[in-house]
């Protein structure tokens, strides 16, 4: 060992800090998310929120869709990330209840890389823009409200009245939704 | 020439050693490889005078133990919150029936002792953060046995953290063993000088994952059925109860639900432990490929200890084994290189000598002018607060207050702050000392 000591003296560069210090360090998931959230790209049609900040492992972030079939609809997803970021991928739910193909009443949503196709190399931005493709493209695909794929695969004008709809805070097929509209 | 001739006394007859004939023997002249001032008194005394760190008494823990016991290790600790499961008897071969339900440390440590008479095992049912540095300071080598990524992120972070240059002590190697089915590796780090846990996170692949829509539409197979009634069921059904996944009423309610969901799809297979071993993400563990691994960790920290041979791990050389079992036997050992960009060890912490009176906006104002960073975009933070945020806009609006602060207010001497910037791909952390 006294021989990996002295290579580990040549090694260190004169500038480092000496000495330890009991204090808490910044954990590897807190420094990936922060890094993540200095490059977030939000645009106008998306906006966080800290309900507390100094934990940036939890936070919302609502997204304006200015386009497509949702267009001026407020939609707000809670992001949970755990210590084991970026190994796991964010849990992201939304927290209305809406009509969407792709996200059930529960709030799940079926975007591939926020499960299946989640690498550590992807980051927060990703997510998001993922999130924001969902609301310009959603597809009757992947499924996780099968009424709503339905209806989207076989009348996309029946669809579109149904969006609108239950953005306005009412029912389709007895269902009813959450008011989401500005 | 045999070797007795030569040392006599070392052959373990007439000696007080006896348990330890043959490790003797081998510790008892320099080899080709030892280093040149190598002493033979000196290996035995080290191993002897050392305290290991077991981290895990499962499937590698058990195994891991009883090597350092057998191999004449006689202060060794070991950590484990766990609790002995019926289902750990086929591998876990220092409980018995009895035990189910007992700690693991506890268990395996009494075990250990009974049988190795000598050695002492000090067990602790605890989780690892539980302990702070100067409980790992006291050890020479930390060994981890741990199926949790997360874990060994941890005691990686740790121990790279405690490195101080003007204390040897302080480096300590860290041996890790993993297996999957056939599969396994053992590694060793030597914290801040060689590749660590978080240099090498990519090389265990994220958990296999079905998408969503698939479990919610169209599952095929029972795994679908349980992950469904897990991810979605539990959330809208029982959406007040924490889910407990060592409590059988709720692994009942979810292997029923997930049965109901199988046979409306006339899927077959879904079973009660398949139930538990999908929510709780049970890796198939083999019995023989934790005694292939643990040996190769125990191999590798006996070399450290003694000097007695080259170990993985030497700064610039391998320090990564792979065992592939499931197609064949190949075992690879390689050099993982440390990674300038790692979180943890990439950019160890600088000392930032700080008035405690100047503001939080100066010291912001300082970074945009040091010439290694020329931060201009500065995020901010310590472990507890997050200081000064550039971005995203709202948390700009809820830090930007701070910069008025004194340093003296929101820090305490010793502190760490990270700083990132969306102009480099490293990040900056300082340890703040108050001048
Ligand atoms: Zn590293």
């Amino acid at each position: 060992m006294l021989k990996i000591w002295s290579m580990k003296q040549q090694q260190q560069k004169s500038d480092a800090a000496s000495g330890q210090s009991k204090k808490k360090k910044v954990t590897a998931a807190q420094l990936r998310v922060q890094k993540d959230l200095s490059e977030l790209s939000l645009g106008t049609t998306m906006t966080t929120h800290f309900p507390n900040p100094d934990d940036i492992l939890n936070f919302t972030l609502t997204l304006t869709p200015d386009e497509g079939l949702y267009k001026s609809g407020i939609f707000t997803f809670t992001f949970a990330i755990s210590q084991n970021f970026p190994h796991e991928p964010p849990k992201v739910k939304c927290k209305e209840k809406i009509y969407h193909p792709n996200i059930d009443l529960e709030g799940n949503v079926c975007l591939n890389i926020l499960r299946e196709d989640w690498k550590p190399v992807l980051n927060l931005n990703a997510v998001i823009v993922g999130l924001q493709f969902l609301f310009l493209e959603p597809n009757a695909q992947d499924p996780l409200n099968k009424d709503a794929a339905n209806d989207l695969q076989q009348d996309r004008d029946r669809f579109r009245r149904n969006v609108r709809s239950a953005m306005g805070g009412g029912s389709v097929r007895g269902e009813s939704f959450d008011r989401v509209m500005k | 020439m045999q070797p007795e001739a030569l040392a006599p006394a070392m052959n373990g007859e007439g000696t007080d050693r006896p348990r330890w004939k043959y490790m003797d023997r081998i510790l008892s002249r320099p080899g080709g490889y030892t280093d040149e001032d190598y002493d033979p008194d000196t290996p035995a005394n080290n191993i002897e005078a050392a305290k290991i760190l077991v981290i895990g008494a499962g499937g590698l823990g058990c195994e891991i133990l009883k090597n350092f016991a057998l191999s004449g290790f006689k202060n060794i600790d070991v950590i484990d919150m766990d609790t002995i499961d019926v289902s750990n008897l086929n591998r876990q071969f220092l409980f018995r029936q009895k035990d189910v339900g007992k700690s693991k440390a506890s268990v395996a440590a009494e075990f250990v002792m009974k049988r190795v008479p000598g050695c002492k095992i000090n067990a602790h049912i605890c989780k690892i953060q539980d302990m702070d540095e100067d409980y790992y300071m006291q050890f020479t080598i930390v060994v981890c046995g741990l199926d949790s990524i997360e874990a060994r992120r941890w005691m990686n972070a740790t121990l790279v953290g405690m490195v101080d240059m003007e204390n040897p002590d302080s480096l300590k190697p860290l041996i890790d063993g993993g297996t999957e089915g056939f599969k396994g590796q053992s590694r060793v780090i030597f914290p801040t000088m060689t590749s660590c846990i978080e240099c090498q996170l990519d090389m265990h692949a994220p958990r296999a994952a079905v998408p969503l829509c698939t479990l919610a539409t169209i599952p095929r197979q029972p795994q679908h059925c349980i992950e469904w009634a897990h991810i979605i069921k539990w959330d809208e059904e029982r959406k007040d109860i924490q889910l407990d996944t060592d409590d059988p009423e709720h692994i009942t309610w979810l292997y029923q639900t997930a049965l109901a969901r199988a046979q409306e799809f006339g899927i077959a297979g879904v079973t009660y432990s398949m139930t538990q071993g999908v929510v709780k993400n049970i890796i198939p563990a083999i019995a023989s490929t934790n005694a292939i691994i643990a040996a190769s960790c125990c191999n590798e920290a006996f070399k450290i200890v003694t000097s007695s041979a080259p170990f993985l791990g030497n700064p610039e050389q391998n320090n990564y084994m792979l065992y592939t079992g499931d197609s064949g036997v190949y075992t690879y050992t390689f050099e993982h290189q440390k990674k300038d960009d790692c979180p943890v060890c990439g950019n160890l912490p600088k000392d930032l000598p700080v008035n405690p009176q100047s503001t939080l906006g100066e010291l912001v104002e300082s970074f945009a002018e040091r010439p290694e960073s020329q931060l201009k975009k500065p995020n901010m933070r310590t472990e507890e607060k997050t200081l000064f945020y550039s971005a995203p806009e709202s948390l700009r609006q809820q830090t930007e207050g701070n910069l008025k602060r004194k340093l003296g207010e929101m820090l305490v001497d010793g502190e760490e702050v990270a700083v990132s910037d969306p102009a480099f791909t490293i990040d900056f952390r300082y340890k703040i000392r108050f001048s």
